[in-house]
């Protein structure tokens, strides 16, 4: 590994002080409420070469603060700092003009999101060279040849070819990589990474990261990640900036922050982080429903909540096979658009698995690798092209009419996007209750109370009831949808990436949730996830899935301890995490 | 490439098919009588053997579907039929009209451009707040003003308060002016509505974040980066923009006096000349088409992204938003 | 190379489900914000609601008014002026506006205000009429297109595409000719003109709400289709319909006034905005008033159905 020449100190004195010295940051939304203050008083330090990652949830004002420091922020946003100090410049103050020319040359952004943040009319190499170009760092010519060394920098693989295509003809992945092109090709003193893999699949996320910090070490550029995992900020930065509600509650080494934590914040943030949780750092106790509830709410038939059953929620039924649910050889084809040449596509190839009675089945996968396809062939909600669906032994590939829709009094479905999944314009009560209109089951009064009762056994307010979804904050709503979900007492839930919409905390709050439903209820779950780390806590079983095919099936403790699958290997070794954390994986 | 365009071509010709249809369906095959709309609307105490004898005159006693195919065939022929009031062939009448209709409508259209997206342009490139909100408040003005009632506030102006321009006819370009001015006003309001909405959207997509962390000057932001993106929808808008011209030239030529396609058109709405009207409809359909198949060859030029088979009649990127504020013609 | 290009935009239908937690960035510091905005908001209500639109919207709030004003003359024009929109007094002929005749007098002495609130009720009555057959016809076919989607989508949005060929002006012509002439056909005309536009729309919209994950949520809770349509697609729809409605108003009531203007609609001496202003047009030279007035009636009535429509649009976006 070289050290770039140009980026060594100069004077002992100026190696001292810090590359970047914030003091007293405060960043104020005005919004049509009123104001919000999204930063609130943030004194925050990066020395050279130095790696430091801001940790936070969602408005936190991890990203606000990063976008602050270069002046990037929307217009309602007001800012006020004593200093923003880079290198001798205070940006606090600096000119319109100044700012320009620490843009991009001194100071470079990777942005959030790959997929929109190339101008999909200009070509990539342009789009690279620009940099240089407004800082008349070069001519056009010239500019041309260091864009093409800069995304082979980046990691691109042929370079040439890349620029001179478009973004859209370029992955997600590769995108970033152009984005990371961008923001080092002028050889920036510091690199402001605003999540740059969050909207990534693990591997490519895994690769990325790697990336940087490769590029950052061999040129001793400073680095400014900003994550909402803390497993990322263990494994990338020197030091970690854990930030809650606009001020930083905590800072340290990894090791200080991981291993004695001194705010309450930061040790919910460790308790509910997937990833640590994966490495077995973290035990967490469930609560499991009082069981007079239980009887009390779901002591009804399946699909028959108002009619009482003999047997108690929970307890096994020795008469039933062991899978509730069994898939054979399931396949789906997409047509293609007859404008790309027509034919068929397979998202969904040669699929079999059992879901187990009382237990978790989770499909894990990347992008397009045919999961949540795969979900909605069980649910019915798509028709497999061929393969056969069975539940508790009956064939239900084919079912249609009121037989399908009998089919819904049994799976229920739980969406990964609780901001879409529920109607709008319909209150809380009314959406619980839904199914139960639908089906046309007891009384208005006893939709009402069933209502309240889904809604208390969710742990959400009663006040809540009367409540629109939009008034509702993303957890809560993903607590509304299970709600509805388990209104007609289904045996089984569909959770398709239940709560990867979330911030960690409430990730875990809904995970927790779920897993005491599991065993109070004995409710079955196909859960489909991304997110290994995520599945590690809840799933029994496991299946691997890429490209249509299921690669691996198997135990959660054999699939994670001990895979045998290369591609299963590498999704693993993607967790974040895993660095930070030395112990060994425990079983559940 | 050669595959787009020729697939754009037949696409249409499918249209100025389906238009000449339509055309047929209306004034042909409505209920009402076209024999009696034939003999004048003056004409009430016609004899049934006079309405007979007229309907024989047109064809009007054969089956519709055979009036029908005669006329198409016609059609492709260039023969869009004669005018009932005049005996003229249609196609001479639209033809001699398409020259002083050109006139106004070009220049309307380079006004309408010129002042549209330069109002879109200062708009959202000004720093003043109250200046752009104010710049922001005229296109939907413009949209509002009934185009006769602004052309006769012009004439009371420019004509008769400070004679500046002649309150009628076609002769000299001081002529042209008022004409033009009042063609360009809801166009020019449209298209500053259309660019102005999207350039807002566009100067707040991430990718223009990405340019400003670049270090890029705020023209470089604004021209080299928004504006052709922000261009791209209102282009799909072309053809209806210029539909929506000519046919403001109804109005524009009979408040002004001046001959062209849409004297034509009042006049032979005025005495039900069902010819000429079904030619005017056609004329109006063959210019948008060819508008349309223009922006198409255009379009990939300037958007990469453009995708093959997509209808040249379905305005692309138009989401109900944009229609929604009022830019429909 | 355009075409492979294609190849690569068009994927098989895909979820996005591992962009998730990148998409719905916004709406998770939305619900962080909300949590530490100040309080106050928990308030609601109609009414404050109302008052809301009210403060943020003044001129959504003086158009309202106007509109308002414009509809009661139209049902009651007594209110607003005692005399006689048809006979006038020759003695006072051509006068321009004064505290006795706020709009002036004409050529035979009538006063041109009482004209102009007359006249609001055939003017609006074409106008509504327009607006009720675009709205329905259109509303129907775009429903029906987004909703079963396949060969119905492709038919009535060919046939849409081929009318939107045509300028809605001409097209109304076109109708007129057949239909012959009148206020109702006047009417027919320009409401059967923006069918197509209006289809087009509401089809989008329709896809929009139904491609919405609440409504397969819906179709997931055992809800029958038609259930999912009246309970869950329609009334998510219903709102833009609105802003539709609004908007189309005004349109239809500038191309009502444009083509009485021309001659085809109410014949004198009934007063109707667009024939006032075509009566104006003999006097230009002398009485401004005749056409400057009821023209300006028509600009703002047209201006403030838009104004409506948007802060309806607005209002709409931001509780959805």
């Amino acid at each position: 590994m070289s050290i770039d020449l140009a980026h060594t100190p100069a004077t002992a004195a100026r190696a001292a002080e810090p590359l970047l010295d914030i003091r007293h940051l405060a960043v104020r939304y005005r919004t049509n409420d009123g104001h919000i203050d999204a930063v609130r008083d943030v004194s925050l330090t990066i020395g050279r070469g130095e790696k430091v990652a801001i940790v936070g949830e969602s408005g936190s004002g991890k990203s606000t603060t990063a976008h602050a420091i270069v002046h990037l922020l929307p217009n309602a946003a007001e800012t006020h700092a004593d200093s923003i100090l880079f290198d001798g410049i205070d940006l606090a103050t600096a000119s319109r003009a100044q700012l320009r020319r620490v843009r991009g040359a001194r100071i470079g952004l990777v942005p959030q999101d790959p997929i929109v943040s190339l101008n999909p009319v200009k070509k990539i190499g342009a789009q690279v060279a620009e940099t240089l170009i407004v800082h008349g760092l070069a001519d056009r010519k010239s500019a041309a040849y260091r864009a093409v060394d800069a995304l082979e920098k980046a990691g691109l693989p042929e370079p040439e070819l890349r620029a001179q295509q478009y973004p859209h003809e370029l992955s997600g992945g590769m995108r970033q990589r152009v984005l990371i092109a961008i923001a080092i090709i002028a050889s920036p003193e510091l690199i402001i990474a605003d999540e740059p893999t969050s909207a990534l699949d693990v591997t490519v996320q895994r690769q990325i990261l790697d990336h940087i910090d490769l590029l950052a070490a061999e040129t001793g550029t400073s680095v400014l990640l900003i994550t909402h995992d803390l497993g990322v900020a263990a494994d990338r930065a020197d030091r970690i900036v854990v930030m809650n509600q606009g001020e930083i509650v905590e800072q340290g080494t990894p090791a200080e922050v991981l291993g004695s934590p001194t705010h309450a914040y930061t040790r919910a943030l460790i308790a509910a982080a997937p990833s640590l949780n994966a490495a077995g750092q973290v035990e967490r106790v469930l609560e499991v429903l009082d069981p007079d509830v239980a009887a009390r709410v779901f002591g009804g038939r399946a699909g028959e909540p108002f009619v009482a059953r003999s047997r108690l929620p929970g307890a096994a039924d020795a008469t039933l096979a062991p899978a509730v649910l069994s898939a054979r050889n399931l396949v789906k084809d997409f047509a293609l658009p007859r404008a790309s040449g027509g034919g068929t596509q397979r998202a969904v190839d040669d699929v079999s698995f059992d879901i187990p009675r009382g237990q978790t089945f989770a499909l894990v996968g990347e992008s397009g690798s045919g999961k949540s396809t795969t979900a909605r062939l069980v649910l019915r909600l798509a028709e497999a092209t061929s393969g056969t669906i069975e539940l508790d032994g009956r064939d239900i590939t084919r079912a249609s009419g009121a037989e399908l829709r009998g089919l819904r009094r049994r799976i229920q479905l739980v969406h990964q996007n609780p901001y879409a999944s529920l109607n709008p314009r319909l209150t809380v009560e009314q959406i619980v209750a839904d199914p139960l209109v639908a089906f046309g089951l007891g009384s208005r009064a006893d939709r009402r109370r069933r209502a309240a009762e889904l809604v208390d056994v969710v742990a959400l307010p009663r006040t809540a009831l009367g409540r629109r979804a939009s008034e509702l904050s993303g957890g809560q709503r993903q607590r509304v949808a299970i709600a509805r979900a388990l209104a007609l007492n289904p045996d089984l839930l569909v959770l398709d990436e239940p709560v990867s919409a979330l911030d960690v905390s409430i990730q875990a709050q809904i995970l927790g949730l779920l897993s005491s439903l599991q065993s109070s209820l004995g409710l079955s779950y196909l859960f489909i996830s991304h997110d290994l780390a995520v599945v590690r806590q809840i799933a029994h079983r496991v299946g691997v899935m890429r490209l249509g095919e299921l690669v691996e099936t198997g135990d959660v403790e054999q699939v994670f301890s001990a895979s045998a699958h290369p591609y299963t290997r590498a999704l693993l070794d993607a967790i974040p995490g895993a660095h930070a954390s030395g112990a060994p994986v425990i079983g559940r | 490439m050669t595959r787009y365009i020729a697939f754009r071509l037949l696409q249409a010709v499918g249209v100025l098919w389906a238009a000449y249809t339509v055309s047929f369906l209306v004034l042909y095959a409505l209920p009402g009588d076209p024999a009696s709309l034939l003999a004048g609307p003056d004409a009430t105490d016609v004899s049934p053997e006079q309405l007979d004898a007229i309907r024989a005159q047109y064809g009007l006693d054969r089956p519709l579907i055979v009036q029908y195919f005669d006329q198409l065939l016609h059609l492709l022929r260039g023969d869009l039929g004669t005018s009932i009031s005049s005996g003229r062939p249609v196609t001479d009448i639209i033809g001699e009209a398409i020259g002083p209709t050109a006139q106004i409508a070009a220049t309307g259209l380079a006004l309408a451009l010129v002042f549209g997206a330069g109002l879109a342009i200062a708009a959202t490139y000004t720093r003043h707040r109250a200046l752009g909100q104010f710049l922001l408040a005229l296109p939907p003005l413009g949209v509002a003003i009934p185009a006769f009632w602004f052309a006769l506030l012009l004439l009371q102006w420019f004509s008769f308060a400070i004679p500046i321009f002649p309150a009628m006819g076609d002769k000299g370009p001081t002529s042209i002016v008022l004409p033009a001015l009042t063609l360009a006003l809801p166009t020019g309001a449209t298209i500053a509505q259309l660019l102005s909405k999207s350039l807002v959207t566009t100067l707040r997509e991430p990718y223009i974040d990405t340019a400003w962390a670049k270090g890029a000057g705020r023209v470089r932001i604004h021209f080299a980066h928004a504006l052709r993106n922000a261009a791209l929808p209102a282009l799909t808008m072309a053809g209806l923009l210029i539909g929506q011209l000519l046919a403001g030239t109804v109005v524009t030529e009979t408040v002004f006096s001046r001959p062209g396609i849409g004297r034509v058109t009042a006049s032979a709405v005025g005495a039900q000349d069902i010819p000429v009207v079904q030619g005017v409809v056609v004329f109006a359909a063959v210019v948008f088409v060819l508008a349309n198949l223009l922006v198409d060859l255009i379009y990939p030029l300037l958007d990469p992204r453009i995708r093959v088979g997509r209808s040249p009649l379905t305005p692309r990127g138009i989401t109900p938003k944009t229609e929604l504020t009022g830019a429909r013609p | 190379m355009t075409e492979t290009a294609a190849l690569v935009a068009e994927r098989p239908p895909r979820s996005d489900e591992d962009e998730t937690f990148a998409s719905t960035a916004s709406d998770r510091f939305a619900d962080a914000s909300r949590n530490r905005a100040n309080p106050s908001r928990s308030a609601r209500g109609g009414l404050r609601r109302l008052r809301r639109i009210a403060t943020r919207h003044p001129g959504a709030l003086l158009a309202a008014l106007w509109i308002a004003l414009i509809l009661l003359s139209a049902f009651a024009p007594a209110l607003f002026s005692g005399q006689d929109p048809l006979d006038g007094v020759p003695a006072d002929k051509m006068q321009p506006p004064s505290a006795a005749h706020w709009f002036g007098t004409d050529q035979v002495g009538r006063d041109l205000f009482t004209r102009v609130v007359h006249g609001s009720a055939l003017t609006l009555q074409a106008a509504v009429i327009a607006v009720a057959i675009g709205l329905v016809v259109g509303s129907l076919l775009g429903l029906l297109a987004g909703f079963i989607g396949s060969w119905v989508d492709d038919v009535i949005m060919r046939i849409a595409d081929v009318l939107l060929a045509i300028p809605s002006l001409l097209l109304s012509l076109a109708l007129i000719t057949a239909l012959g002439f009148g206020t109702i056909n006047v009417a027919i005309a320009v409401g059967l003109s923006s069918v197509a536009a209006v289809a087009r729309i509401m089809r989008s919209e329709v896809i929009r709400v139904r491609s919405g994950v609440f409504v397969e949520a819906a179709f997931a809770s055992g809800n029958r289709w038609s259930r999912v349509l009246f309970r869950h697609v329609l009334p998510n729809s219903i709102g833009p319909v609105l802003v539709l409605a609004a908007l189309e108003f005004g349109t239809a009531i500038l191309a009502v006034s444009a083509l009485s203007f021309l001659g085809y609609g109410a014949q004198p001496p009934a007063p109707e905005w667009g024939s006032l202003v075509s009566t104006g047009r003999d006097f230009m030279a002398t009485a401004w008033w005749l056409t400057a007035l009821p023209g300006a009636v028509i600009a703002l009535t047209v201006l403030s159905a838009n104004r409506l429509s948007r802060a309806l649009d607005n209002e709409g976006r931001r509780s959805r």
